[in-house]
C-alpha cells in the first residue's frame, strides 16, 4: 500500500512543490492512473462549501465600560446577543431576527455588517452589582473595537443534506426556500463532489484541531458538530475562527422568505493524500453519494422521503420523483464552493497554507436523536368538539340554515352518504346566498376546496391551518376522511392559553 | 417584446384587450393578469413589430404602458450564484452557466416569486 506521511507533505508545502488538485479534480485522477499512482502524484486534495448554515455565531468581548457594567442583556443594532457569560462577553447568533426590522435583518447581518466595516450600535443593560454599578449603556462599535471576536459554529459543514420538496397545495417558504405547491420543485444544499466532509467520511484527516478555510481566513475545526451523525452519513463539524481576520465574501447574511436570517458561511478543507484509502475518499464523485428528497408538505418531524437521488442527478437541473420529472435547483452555491476549494489549492501550492496532525479524530458514532418531550402536546382529538352536524349536499340551503342556527357553529360541514367530507358551508355563504337569491341547493354554494384537521395531529399544526388560511373552524377527519368532529379557534386559543 | 398595462378604475371594466386585439389585428399573450373592482395589471407579449402600434392603441384607450425591456435586475454584488431563484420562476428567466446564474431578463412577466425567493435579497423588479 502506497503511503506518505503527513511532515513529508507539508515539507513540500513550504518549499513551494506540493502537488494540489480539487476535489473536483480528483475522481479522473484516480481513474487514469489507479489509487497507487494517485497517491504518488497528488499529495494534497481541496475541497469547498458555501452555503446557508444557520447554526453560527460569534463570541464578542467589548472590554469593560467605566463605570462597570455586568451586562444581562444585550442588543446589536436591536439584535438580541446572549448576555449570560461573565460581564461584558456576548454571542451573538445567526439566526436572531432583530426587534425593529423583523427577519429581513438578523445575526448574521450583523456579522456581515461587522465584517464589512461597518459601525453597529450597542445597547446593553445589566445588574448592578458592587463591583458593577453601571445599569445600562450605548456605544457605537466596529470590528476592531472589539477586544475579541471569536466565530464558533456549532453546527457547520454538513457531510450532505436531504433535499427538499412539497406535496402542500400552497407555495411554502421554508429554511429551504420557496416549495411550489405539489412537488412543483426541488431544492437542495450541499456541495456534493467538494463536500469537504463526503471526501473524508470516516474521518482519516479531519479531527480536532484540524486547520481549515473558514469565511476567507484560516479557522479550525473545534470537534464533531451538534446532531454529528457519521453512521448515517450525516456528518457535521463545529469550528472556530477569527471575524476580524474575516472577509465579506465568504459570509454573506441571508434571509429566507416567511422563515428568517441565516448566514451563507464558506468553508474549505485541503485533505493530504496519506494513503490510498484516501485517494479513494476523495475521489468521491456527485453519483456516488445518495440525497433523500423529504416531503416538507407534512409540517411534522418525521417527513416523509419522496424519492433517493444523488447529486448528480440534483445537478442535472430536473428529478425523476415517482415517474414525474421535477425541475431542482441549490440553495447553496457551487459557483463559490469551486472559487473556495481553488482558493485553497492556491494557498496551499504557495505554501501559506500547512496541514494539521488531528489532536483526536472526530467520534465515528454521534446522536441526532429526537427531541424527549416530557409535555406532550394534546391532538386535535383530545380537544374537539364531537357533537358536529353534518349536511348532505342536496339539500336545501334553508334547511341548512336551520341546521346552523340549531347547531353550535357557523360552519357546517357537507358529506357524502358515506360520512366522507365533501365541502363546507358558512352561515356567511348562506346570508349571501339568500340575498342574491339565485342558489337553492347546499351543492351551489358549498366550497369544496375544504381545509380539516387530523384526529391524530397535534392541536399546532390545526392552529397552523387555521392561521395561514384566516378561518376560524375546522371539520375534523378519520383516516378514512368521514367527520367526527369541529375544532375551532375558540378550542385552540382556550387550550394554548392554558399551557402558557 | 413584453408589455405592462395599468389599468386604471374608470376603465377597467371596458373590453380594452378584445377591441385593442380587433383594431390592431395583433396576436399576443396575456402573460400574468391580476384584475380587480378597482383596477388591473395586465402583462402581455407581442412580437416586435407590431408593439408599438399595440402599444399606442392601449395608450389611446387611457392605459399606462410600460414596455418591459429588463423587467427584473439583479444586483452583482450582492448574488452569490446559489440558485435559489433557478425552479420557482414560471418563464425559467434563470439558468447555470457553468454554474453561474445567468438571467434572461426579457422572460421574466413579474411574477414576484424569485424576488421574495432570493436569500441574498439581489433581485428587484423594474417599473412598477
Ligand atoms: S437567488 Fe439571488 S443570490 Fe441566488 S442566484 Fe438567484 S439572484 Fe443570485
Ligand atoms: S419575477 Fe422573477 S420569478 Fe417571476 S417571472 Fe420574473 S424572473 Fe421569473
Amino acid at each position: 500500500m502506497q503511503e506518505k506521511s503527513l511532515s513529508e507533505i507539508n515539507q513540500r508545502i513550504r518549499d513551494g512543490c506540493a502537488r494540489v488538485v480539487t476535489a473536483e479534480e480528483m475522481p479522473l485522477i484516480v481513474d487514469e492512473l489507479g489509487t497507487a499512482e494517485a497517491v504518488r502524484e497528488v499529495d494534497v486534495v481541496t475541497t469547498g462549501t458555501f452555503g446557508a448554515m444557520c447554526s453560527s455565531g460569534v463570541f464578542l468581548n467589548l472590554g469593560h465600560s467605566d463605570p462597570p457594567i455586568k451586562i444581562a442583556r444585550a442588543w446589536l443594532n436591536k439584535v438580541e446577543a446572549y448576555g449570560g457569560i461573565a460581564a461584558v462577553d456576548l454571542f451573538l447568533g445567526a439566526t436572531q431576527p432583530s426587534e425593529n426590522r423583523g427577519i429581513e435583518y438578523g445575526g448574521a447581518h450583523v456579522i456581515e455588517d461587522l465584517v464589512s466595516g461597518r459601525q453597529i450600535q450597542v445597547e446593553a443593560e445589566g445588574g448592578v452589582t458592587d463591583c458593577y454599578p453601571q445599569s445600562d449603556l450605548e456605544t457605537s462599535l466596529r470590528l476592531e473595537d472589539f477586544n475579541q471576536a471569536t466565530m464558533v459554529n456549532p453546527r457547520n459543514a454538513y457531510q450532505r443534506y436531504n433535499a427538499a420538496t412539497s406535496t402542500a397545495d400552497r407555495t411554502l417558504h421554508t429554511y429551504m426556500g420557496t416549495l411550489l405547491p405539489k412537488m412543483g420543485n426541488v431544492h437542495y444544499s450541499g456541495s456534493g463532489v467538494l463536500s469537504p466532509l463526503s471526501n473524508d467520511p470516516s474521518f482519516q484527516y479531519i479531527g480536532v484541531g484540524t486547520r481549515i478555510f473558514l469565511g476567507g481566513s484560516q479557522g479550525f475545526v473545534i470537534g464533531p458538530g451538534t446532531q454529528h451523525s457519521p453512521q448515517s452519513g450525516f456528518s457535521t463539524l463545529m469550528v472556530t475562527g477569527d471575524l476580524k481576520k474575516m472577509s465579506p465574501r465568504y459570509l454573506r447574511a441571508a434571509t429566507f422568505h416567511g422563515y428568517g436570517p441565516s448566514l451563507y458561511v464558506g468553508i474549505g478543507i485541503p485533505i493530504p493524500v496519506l494513503n490510498e484509502k484516501i485517494a479513494i475518499s476523495t475521489a468521491v464523485k456527485d453519483e456516488d453519494i445518495p440525497v433523500p428528497i423529504i416531503d416538507y408538505g407534512i409540517p411534522r418531524r418525521d417527513r416523509p422521503t419522496v424519492a433517493t437521488v444523488t447529486y448528480q442527478d440534483l445537478k442535472s437541473g430536473c428529478v425523476d420523483i415517482n415517474g414525474r420529472e421535477v425541475p431542482a435547483s441549490p440553495l447553496s452555491s457551487f459557483f463559490m464552493a469551486r472559487e473556495i476549494a481553488e482558493n485553497l489549492k492556491d494557498q496551499v501550492a504557495k505554501g501559506e497554507f500547512l496541514l494539521t496532525q488531528a489532536a483526536e479524530p472526530l467520534p465515528r458514532k454521534g446522536f441526532a436523536g429526537p427531541m424527549k418531550q416530557t409535555k406532550e402536546s394534546p391532538n386535535v382529538g383530545e380537544v374537539m368538539s364531537k357533537e358536529v352536524v353534518t349536511a348532505r349536499e342536496d339539500i336545501e340551503i334553508d334547511h341548512a340554515a336551520r341546521l346552523i342556527v340549531n347547531g353550535s357553529f357557523d360552519h357546517l360541514p357537507v358529506v357524502s352518504a358515506e360520512g366522507r367530507l365533501t365541502g363546507i358551508v358558512t352561515a356567511w355563504d348562506i346570508s349571501k346566498a339568500v340575498a342574491s337569491g339565485k342558489a337553492v341547493r347546499v351543492s351551489d354554494i358549498m366550497t369544496r376546496k375544504v381545509q380539516c384537521a387530523r384526529i391524530d395531529e397535534p392541536i399546532e399544526l390545526a392552529a397552523r391551518t387555521l392561521d395561514t388560511h384566516s378561518i376560524s373552524a375546522l371539520p375534523v377527519v378519520d383516516r378514512e376522511n368521514r367527520v367526527i368532529g369541529m375544532i375551532t379557534s375558540d378550542h385552540l386559543s382556550r387550550m394554548l392559553a392554558r399551557r402558557r | 417584446m413584453k408589455l405592462m398595462l395599468h389599468v386604471a378604475p374608470g376603465i377597467v371594466r371596458q373590453p380594452l384587450i378584445a377591441s385593442v386585439i380587433l383594431e390592431t389585428e395583433a396576436l399576443f399573450n396575456i402573460e400574468r393578469a391580476s384584475i380587480d373592482a378597482a383596477s388591473g395589471e395586465i402583462v402581455i407579449e407581442v412580437s416586435p413589430d407590431k408593439c408599438q402600434e399595440v402599444k399606442r392603441a392601449f395608450e389611446r384607450r387611457g392605459v399606462h404602458v410600460v414596455m418591459l425591456e429588463n423587467p427584473v435586475v439583479r444586483d452583482e454584488e450582492e448574488c452569490v450564484h446559489c440558485g435559489a431563484c433557478v425552479s420557482i420562476c414560471p418563464t425559467k428567466t434563470f439558468r447555470f452557466e457553468n454554474w453561474r446564474v445567468v438571467a434572461d431578463s426579457g422572460k421574466c412577466i413579474q411574477c414576484g416569486a424569485c424576488v421574495a425567493g432570493c436569500p441574498q435579497r439581489a433581485l428587484r423588479l423594474v417599473l412598477k
